[in-house]
């Protein structure tokens, strides 16, 4: 085939192109995960029975609020991240700041608790169907995710995986968060934590398979 | 004459709003600097002008189907530059050299040399044509190659506008699909 040729072929009816389809495909995306996990978090596991009082609401405020602070920015990159050339534009390092900020919080708390307790804070009563929720929750955002940014073009595989991992991981923490009746500092740095980063990890190792174009 | 970072990103702005002829020129510009940069990458390495030629002719397919990918708020070489080392690296991981040969570059090189002395690629578009589906294949050969309009095409086939833009767009990316699907084999 002559290049001419080809020119002349993508030339022909050239398309007028809508310059937010990136933004507007890959956030749609996000919300569509969010609303299918919650979804999933209200049919399969329940919302939390004590929902309305106080303690109750703190917590789960404080979940929220950590893992917000992770999914914001980390959907700011991920649209950075989903065009060519974009991991020069973002500062993916920052994104470990709210993990030192819920691990120093959780330090602290044990400071305060006798060390006998510690095991019993840290693990809470379902450290094991935290640890399976999240990520087997995940895998419905992480794929609706993994489908919006194959229509975009990014240039670095790998850490465009890592953060659609990590944005399904904290959409998937916020709805458990809604069920999850374990409340402590450890806890949600030890579990809500561990478990997006094991998803980033995932997200990582699968970036480069899933996302070539 | 060398159109400037300036003179692409206007060309590549009205060919965002749908001017056809702003496309074909910016794609025209394109192409010579593509080939001179995969012919100067592709030659340290040993290889051919048709292997360059593959590249640049994917490398045009990407920069169209993709070109909602641009952020009009930024530069446009870094973006085609970016698309240009991506498909390299592509490349030269599938055709199995080593990492280590992928070459250091910088963004301004992808725009530094013109090169319009172009050979044939290996491809056959006819040929990648018929592999697609036929939905697909006949809104190509109608609205990219005969030239007749959307909606023309939708009334010929019998489907709606918006089917037919789909197919385009689709079959358009399948081709690019399947011309790094025979690389491989």
């Amino acid at each position: 085939m002559k290049t001419d040729d080809l020119i002349a072929m993508l030339s022909t009816n050239v398309e007028q192109v809508n310059r937010r389809r990136l933004v507007q495909i890959v956030a749609a995306a996000i919300a569509i995960g969010a609303a299918l996990v919650i979804a999933a978090v209200f049919v399969v596991l329940g919302i939390r029975p004590d929902l309305m009082k106080t303690g109750a609401l703190a917590f789960l405020f404080l979940k929220l609020v950590f893992t917000l602070t992770v999914l914001v920015p980390a959907s700011v990159f991920l649209i950075r991240l989903a065009r060519p050339g974009g991991e020069r534009k973002a500062r993916v390092a920052l994104l470990v700041l709210p993990f030192v900020g819920i691990i120093v919080l959780a330090a602290v708390s044990l400071a305060f608790t006798p060390s006998s307790h510690w095991a019993t804070v840290a693990l809470g009563d379902q450290w094991i169907e935290c640890l399976l929720s999240i990520p087997i929750i995940a895998i419905v955002p992480f794929a609706v995710i993994v489908w919006a940014v194959r229509q975009t073009a990014p240039t670095d595989l790998t850490r465009a995986g890592a953060l659609a991992g990590l944005v399904a991981g904290t959409v998937s923490a916020i709805g458990y968060a809604l069920h999850c009746t374990d409340d402590s500092l450890p806890f949600i740095a030890l579990w809500y934590g561990g478990t997006i980063a094991l998803c980033t990890f995932a997200g990582a190792k699968l970036g480069p398979r899933l996302l070539r174009w | 004459m060398i159109a400037n970072e300036a003179e692409l990103k206007a060309l590549m702005l009205a060919s965002l709003n749908g001017d056809a002829a702003a496309h074909r020129s910016l794609l025209n510009q394109l192409s010579g600097r593509l080939r001179a940069y995969y012919r100067g990458k592709l030659s340290r390495l040993g290889r051919g002008a048709t292997e360059a030629e593959d590249l640049v002719q994917e490398a045009l397919i990407a920069i169209h189907t993709r070109r909602h990918t641009y952020d009009p708020s930024e530069p446009l070489t870094p973006w085609v530059h970016a698309i240009a080392r991506y498909k390299l690296i592509d490349h030269l991981r599938q055709t199995r050299a080593s990492m280590a040969d992928a070459p250091i570059d910088e963004a301004d090189e992808v725009l530094a040399q013109d090169d319009h002395i172009g050979v044939e690629s290996a491809y056959d578009i006819h040929r990648l044509l018929n592999q697609l589906p036929e939905k697909m294949r006949r809104a190509i050969q109608a609205v990219k190659l005969d030239g007749l309009s959307v909606g023309e095409t939708a009334t010929r086939y019998g489907v709606t506008e918006s089917a037919v833009k789909v197919s385009v767009h689709r079959g358009l990316k399948a081709l690019a699909a399947s011309i790094a699907r025979e690389k491989k084999a």
